[in-house]
């Protein structure tokens, strides 16, 4: 049967209907009369004709309603029929719609903005060719972690592994361009030859890095993002070939790489240069430093653990090699580590996201059920209307399908809005998002979220209508005054206000136990006084530093420039600054222990640091002016560190070696003159405090940009542009970067709580609301189908007192169910949110008891309202109602 | 709804009423309750043609392109839909009628081998 035909005819029966319906009528009449015609001339009267006729060939009604409901147009027509039915039964019910459409704009907002979160992050697969086969690559320490490779580690296993298409290392690099205007310092890595052909993208301009240009003392070559290249040198194509300054270098630029590279190993890289290590390797060296991430595509069919394998059965006679290039920085690592790379990168956020996730779908099930009680309250006084439909014969499938399709209606529009709240929510998302999250910028609504929401809106219209549609249907017109269906849909109601309050409890004892956490991590002692700190880093760039004295120069006099500025009680600089993402770790040696050398972190810092950040001294001395180059090496130890080193004497006057001096016999030692108090420096919970303190004056900073901390008398940022005046009036050439005052970093190192704790304060909020309403609701509805038994109670003698009662009681018990099954949800739950604790058991009664008690209360408002009601029913009024 | 149930009894063979009103309009064009008239004479009343189904299957083969209709006067002067078969119906009529002999006349031996 021809389509084409199929379509143009029911497209014209649906823009004529009505010439179409005529057409109709007609010739069923004419064939009505055609039949008496036929009956007359056979011999019978008019009269019985026409009533034979009638009676062979069954009303005409009948026959129209048969032949019209012919074709795939009729079930549009009845589509919009009902449609039409529905929208009018909103117009009706105002304050039913906007109810509804409000809790279902709010479910279908928030799960849709948080799945365009979730998804590009968990679920979608990397923006690259293949990009399941990409995997990171780490060294495994004995007690199982992962640290970063060193050059020595890369360099072994790229020549000789076979499991891998393309390895590569990289390291963060942050050039500055200095212009004609403010020093700018860009974001960009130090790569290995191979780092673009392991993503499997190519520069869209200019040449990729070949194994030439990634030599010791090779070339300077650069290639740059869209962004850069678009933004600095106005996307001109003859830039290839050019030459730009960075610190004081010229670099050749080779390529320009596409517009569509997304890097998700380091987000914010604008620009990439060879890495040019030495491939001889020479043990003291920074090709032994674990400071190295290293990424590889897995050739086709070899399997993960083969890797893995393949990876130890090289490494360890490489590791004997190079015994001594191992041992200058702390020993051979005990493995490999493959992981894949969606799930690395991911690594950190995927407890908090699975969790919000979960939360999201625990308040999307809470407005099912809420629409869902509001439809079967809509559907208790529709009963009259649909006893009438099933009277004039409509049958069961077709009052299930105008439900339904009144629900659907519902979730369309609740949808429309949705989508829109999911657009904002979206940004509001990305504004409140953890600085560690990654890809970010492929966070927003594409066709995969749309197609998201589309679902959902039909799942949810599917769902909140079969409750309905089921009691619709079952609705026959004669039942008004049955008591057992009125009964059946009251307890179907009560169920869902129960769940209603089940599902809210389980969302506050989550949110409960996430606040209390941050509480217990704020109530922490980071170990230094975070108010009127301000810090930031001043990133040395040029070749006039390239000398330790001109470095040392600058850098004092810039501390003495920022102790001039109004407002400025002390300045130090240190290399690494707490809580800010920085993590140094070096060897110490201690002479009473000979053996080996340990980790610990290390700052190397200036004399005021332990002043300015208010770190207290616990014994000898700290560090001053007299500890110059040239003066005997000294070091202070944090207080831990001391104690676990030394727990029956005194550590002053102890000698160690740290750092590069470590293990070395012919070196000289250094004495700890002083204890300090242990500082948090990777976050508030970890907790370690192993660390020592060199002044900068023994061992100074090259690797890594200097920090200035900054303690003020008023409010430390609005310092902050005349300290940075202050350092560009010493060299107008240095650029200053992550100006932040400590207070701030206190509070984003723990980002990620908050940010799972905000979501999960707002939809706890939303279901306890949706809760009360679905309290209310239930509990109203049953005062007025009660009004009648209420007033001969109130006739019969009872108080105002007693009805009220009788009301709230119920409201309570509504309650208490609920919280008794949501306990039950919440102990499962809590399991989710385990990783996000801290200082809270997950039973943590406190916690438990005042949701409950939150919980308790907003319902007795709830319930109150409808029992206030109750009490005022007059019964000479109620009664002669009847 | 239960007048259905009884008529099914008398009613046309399930998926053979396209075929009988191919063959009844290709002998002249006809209008509706003439189909119907025509089906139940020649079937000697065995057949008994339904309205509704009738009335339906009509727009069914318009659609498939196997029919035309026109509104015109009848012999007693009255108007009336008449339907014509077109040169499409009256190929599908020898494919149906073609499928339907064969069917038949296996049926028939199927139950001859019975007896």
């Amino acid at each position: 049967m021809s389509l084409w035909r199929q379509l143009t005819c029911g497209m014209r029966v649906l823009t004529h209907r009505q010439d179409t319906d005529r057409d109709v009528a007609e010739e069923v009449e004419h064939y009505l009369e055609q039949a008496t015609d036929a009956l007359v001339s056979s011999g019978l009267s008019a009269e019985d004709a026409k009533r034979a006729a009638r009676l062979e060939l069954g009303s005409p009604s009948v026959v129209r309603e048969e032949v019209r409901s012919y074709g795939w147009e009729h079930t549009i027509h009845t589509l919009l029929t009902d449609l039409h039915y529905g929208a009018r039964q909103l117009f009706r019910n105002p304050g039913f719609a906007a109810v509804t459409t409000l809790t279902l704009t709010l479910g279908i907002g928030a799960s849709t903005a948080i799945f365009s979160a979730v998804n590009p992050i968990l679920f979608e697969p990397l923006p690259y060719p293949h990009a399941a086969q990409l995997m990171m690559i780490w060294e495994m320490r004995n007690d199982g972690s992962a640290q970063p490779v060193t050059f020595g580690t890369f360099h072994g296993l790229q020549e000789r592994s076979r499991s891998f298409d393309a390895m590569a290392v990289m390291k963060p690099w942050q050039p500055a361009m200095v212009g004609t205007g403010l020093p700018e310092r860009f974001e960009g890595q130090r790569v290995s030859a191979d780092y673009f052909r392991a993503l499997n993208v190519s520069p869209v301009l200019g040449r990729d890095f070949q194994a030439a240009d990634d030599q010791f003392h090779g070339p300077n070559v650069v290639v740059l993002s869209d962004r850069l290249w678009r933004l600095r040198f106005a996307g001109d194509r003859a830039i290839v070939g050019r030459q730009i300054k960075l610190d004081d270098n010229l670099f050749t630029v080779i390529g320009v790489m596409p517009s569509s590279f997304e890097n998700v190993l380091a987000s914010g890289a604008e620009l990439w240069a060879p890495l040019q290590y030495d491939p001889s390797l020479p043990p003291d060296s920074r090709d032994w430093g674990h400071h190295l991430r290293m990424v590889g595509r897995l050739r086709q069919g070899i399997s993960r653990n083969e890797a893995r394998n393949e990876l130890n059965v090289i490494l360890h006679p490489f590791t004997q090699m190079y015994a001594k290039g191992y041992e200058s920085s702390g020993g051979p690592p005990d493995g490999m580590l493959v992981n894949r790379l969606q799930d690395d990168i991911t690594l950190g956020v995927r407890p908090a996201l699975l969790a919000i996730l979960g939360a999201v779908g625990l308040v999307l099930l809470i407005v099912c059920v809420n629409v869902t009680n509001l439809l079967l309250a809509l559907g208790a006084r529709r009963r009259n209307e649909f006893g009438m439909r099933a009277a004039l014969g409509a049958g069961r499938m077709r009052m299930i399908r105008q439900v339904l399709t009144e629900s659907l209606l519902l979730a369309a529009i609740g949808g429309v809005f949705g989508m829109a709240v999911a657009e904002a929510g979206v940004r509001a998302l990305v504004a409140l998002s953890p600085p560690d999250l990654p890809r970010v910028g492929a966070i927003h609504v594409d066709g995969a979220v749309f197609a998201f929401g589309l679902l959902i809106t039909t799942v949810i219209g599917l769902t909140v209508g079969l409750l309905p549609a089921l009691q619709a249907s079952r609705g026959d017109g004669q039942q008004q005054s049955s008591r057992t269906t009125t009964g059946g849909r009251h307890s179907m109601r009560r169920t869902l206000a129960i769940s209603q309050v089940a599902l809210a409890l389980v969302l506050l004892v989550t949110a409960g136990l996430v606040l209390r956490s941050l509480e217990h991590l704020f109530a922490i002692d980071p170990g230094f006084h975070a108010s009127h700190l301000l810090s930031m880093q001043v990133q040395e760039t040029g070749h006039r530093l390239d000398s330790d004295e001109a470095r040392a120069r600058f850098l004092t006099q810039a501390l003495e420039a920022v102790r001039r500025v109004g407002g400025v009680t002390s300045a130090a600089f240190t290399n690494q600054l707490p809580l800010s993402g920085d993590f140094d770790v070096y060897g110490v040696q201690f002479e009473r222990y000979t053996a080996v050398a340990e980790g610990a972190l290390r700052y190397s810092v200036s004399p005021d640091y332990f002043a300015t950040m208010g770190i207290p001294l616990l014994r000898g001395r700290l560090l001053g002016e007299r500890d110059t180059a040239a003066a005997p090496g000294v070091v202070l130890l944090s207080e831990s560190l001391a104690k676990r080193k030394f727990p029956h004497q005194d550590p002053i006057g102890q000698r160690v070696r740290v750092g590069p001096n470590a293990l070395h016999a012919d070196l000289p030692w250094a004495t700890i003159v002083g204890v300090v108090g242990d500082v948090k420096q990777a976050s508030l919970a970890m907790s370690q405090s192993d660390a020592f303190y060199t002044p900068t004056s023994q061992w100074s900073l090259v690797d890594a940009a200097p920090s200035l901390v900054v303690r003020t008398h008023g409010d430390a940022a609005t310092l902050a542009p005349a300290i940075k005046k202050a350092i560009w009036s010493v060299d107008k050439d240095q650029p200053i970067v992550r100006v932040a005052t400590m207070g701030t970093l206190l509070e984003s190192s723990e980002a990620q709580r908050r940010f799972a704790l905000t979501l999960f304060e707002a939809f706890g909020m939303v279901a306890m609301v949706l809760a009360a309403v679905g309290i209310y609701g239930v509990l109203s509805g049953g005062v007025t189908e009660r009004m009648r038994e209420i007033g001969v109670r109130t006739a019969l003698g009872a108080s105002r007192r007693c009805i009220l009662m009788l009301v709230i009681r119920q409201g309570i018990m509504l309650t208490g169910l609920g919280v008794m099954i949501g306990l039950l949800g919440a102990v499962a739950a809590s399991r989710v949110v385990v990783s996000l604790l801290y200082g809270v058991s997950r039973f943590d009664p406190v916690t438990y008891l005042l949701v409950i008690a939150l919980l308790t209360g907003v319902s007795a408002i709830a319930s109150w309202v409808p029992a206030w009601r109750a009490a005022q029913v007059d019964p000479s009024i109620t009664l002669r109602a009847e | 709804m239960d007048q259905f149930t009884e008529q099914a009894n008398t009613d046309v063979i399930q998926g053979t009423l396209d075929m009988l009103i191919l063959k009844t309009l290709s002998l002249e064009p006809m209008h509706g309750f003439g189909i119907a008239r025509r089906v139940e004479q020649i079937s000697r009343g065995v057949f008994k043609v339904n309205p509704g189904s009738l009335l339906t299957a009509l727009e069914r083969l318009k659609r498939a392109g196997w029919l035309d209709a026109e509104w015109r006067q009848t012999e007693n002067s009255r108007r009336a839909k008449f339907y014509t078969l077109t040169r499409a119906g009256k190929k599908q009529l020898e494919v149906e009628t073609a499928d339907w002999t064969r069917r038949a006349s296996a049926i028939a031996r199927l139950l001859k081998a019975e007896g």
